[in-house]
């Protein structure tokens, strides 16, 4: 059916509502990434070349995102398992209400609480001087003598922890709300072991969600700067601590390679994201 | 159905709570610690930090920052997301994307662009905090004030509220500012939240650019001062703690679906 021409104009006149909006993530958003893009191709003199792709491939940015994806690779799989037993822990039957909604509140926090602040809390529990060093230490072991250092890869990793883990609670919670007390009742009921349970039903139907999850958790710590900042001061090569010496540091060095670090990031980042949304699409099949 | 907690949640939640708990018990510790002595207990370090006026200049940098952030972002969302909802159910989808942008674009990545995009800008945008930090600001708060306000627009019948509103003789202006917004008020109030949560914690850019911000304060006492560090610290994690609490009850008691971490 034809459409009389007036509703035709004032819908494309309603488009220009959603213009300021636009402008502004194009000019915040897309137009600095798509710089980042075409910078990482471009030389000193404004040429195009390659030169700024291929030594990422070079020492230390090899090591820097072979670092920077291991971290996040662990972080990912202990937080993601840690954060799941945790929350499973407080959801399931006979744990008090109270300790859900206090857990779940207290991770909204220390999801968040990232950063110069995080690291700190930890270089005064593990650090030289810090409060569990010294016990241990008084217990006879100090953890410094047998080869722990809390400014090394491993202490980034730990310190991680600390917001993939309530991350982890918070994202798979409403997962674990979704399997029904009906379907373990059931499972039961034809002579399932809670074992056999979990190996046949709950996991599969948990899995997307908990793939998805851990895919979160993996960039969160991926892009995090700031807490490795604070606790190492740039000593752990990571890829943003990389890319922060190009801004930061006293070298007079090639933006376009730092272009081509941050790039790195993207499309890393743009990867977990593409297997990210389908498996959240997945996932909610159940929560229907 | 089982009346006691098992003994296997127990042990996971006491492994969960001494993680998160004994990092915030050091810091109490040190915060209370004598700096010539390192003997406790004084609130000394406490006094260095609200005596020392670089806080307070700090303090009012981020604050500043952050109610710029917040007014920006709801001057732009509030009245484009109406829009959307109203007129343009088709760009829907195209928004949500893009509020997923920021997270494969990460602080680090973001300022980078901004650097190339924006390196020859006028001094009165470039080099103050006052603009260059809350245009970027905006962009990493875009997502947290979109699902929030996006779970507001859900929960209320938009185009029943301006009909009504409209046949009563409101313009635009009037619908909006005296309609809409109080009734999505716990959503901007969640968002508004999160933003200050957001400004007062983030450090990556604040620093690339050279900014004094509460967060580099914050990395500033900690290279230098051991104790206040955990004095300053605490704080921190008091002022993210009153935002997300704040949010918290909040949205329990609307009991709106909020999303968002």
């Amino acid at each position: 059916m034809l459409r009389p021409a007036k509703a035709g104009r004032s819908v494309s006149l309603a488009w220009l509502g959603a213009v300021p909006f636009l402008i502004y993530v194009f000019a915040f958003l897309l137009l600095p990434a798509g710089q980042v893009l075409v910078g990482a191709f471009k030389d000193q003199q404004g040429g195009w070349t390659l030169e700024n792709i291929s030594t990422l491939f070079d020492e230390p940015y090899r090591s820097a995102y072979r670092n920077s994806i291991e971290v996040s690779l662990v972080t990912a799989l202990v937080g993601g398992f840690l954060g799941f037993m945790i929350a499973y822990s407080v959801i399931r039957e006979g744990t008090p209400r109270f300790l859900r909604s206090a857990f779940t509140t207290f991770s909204g926090v220390a999801a968040n609480f990232a950063g110069i602040p995080l690291a700190f809390a930890f270089i005064a529990t593990l650090g030289t001087i810090g409060i569990v060093t010294q016990f241990l230490t008084n217990l006879g072991w100090n953890p410094y003598d047998h080869g722990f250092s809390l400014f090394s890869k491993t202490g980034v990793e730990i310190v991680y922890l600390y917001f993939q883990i309530p991350l982890m609670l918070l994202v798979i919670s409403p997962a674990i709300d979704g399997l029904k007390r009906e379907w373990r009742e059931a499972a039961a009921n034809l002579g399932a072991s809670p074992l056999q349970f979990w190996r046949h039903v709950g996991l599969p139907v948990l899995m997307p969600s908990l793939l998805g999850a851990m895919i979160l958790l993996f960039g969160n710590s991926f892009a995090a700067y700031a807490t490795a900042y604070g606790l190492t001061a740039g000593g752990v090569n990571l890829v943003p601590i990389t890319i922060g010496f190009f801004y930061t540091g006293d070298v007079l060095s090639n933006p376009h390679l730092g272009e081509a670090l941050a790039l790195g990031m993207l499309v890393v980042l743009a990867l977990m994201m593409l297997a990210y949304v389908p498996l959240q699409r997945r996932a909610s099949r159940w929560s229907r | 159905m089982r009346r006691w907690i098992s003994p296997g949640a127990v042990v996971w939640i006491l492994i969960g709570a001494a993680y998160f708990l004994i990092p915030l018990a050091a810091t109490l510790l040190f915060s209370l610690r004598d700096q010539t002595t390192g003997k406790c207990c004084t609130l000394a370090n406490y006094e260095e930090i609200i005596d020392d006026p670089a806080f307070w200049t700090s303090m009012r940098v981020s604050f500043i920052v952050a109610l710029e952030t917040i007014v920006i972002s709801l001057a732009l969302l509030v009245p484009t997301l109406y829009w959307v909802n109203l007129k343009l159910p088709r760009l829907r989808p195209v928004i949500g994307f893009l509020a997923l942008v920021p997270f494969v674009v990460p602080p680090i990545v973001l300022v980078v662009g901004l650097f190339a995009v924006y390196q020859d800008s006028p001094d009165w945008f470039f080099a103050e905090p006052y603009g260059f930090l809350p245009a970027a600001y905006v962009i990493l708060a875009f997502p947290y004030i979109y699902f929030s306000l996006d779970a507001g627009f859900r929960a209320i019948d938009i185009h029943t509220l301006t009909e009504a509103s409209q046949s009563l003789g409101a313009g635009w202006w009037t619908t909006i500012t005296r309609v809409i917004l109080p009734n999505i008020r716990t959503a901007v109030v969640a968002g508004a939240l999160l933003t200050i949560a957001i400004v007062l914690g983030e450090f990556t850019i604040a620093s690339l650019a050279v900014f004094d911000t509460f967060p580099t304060y914050v990395q500033y006492i900690n290279q230098n001062k051991t104790y206040p560090a955990g004095a300053v610290t605490l704080l921190a994690f008091a002022l993210t703690w009153a935002a997300m609490v704040t949010v918290a009850i909040g949205g329990r008691r609307r009991t709106s679906t909020m999303v968002g971490h």
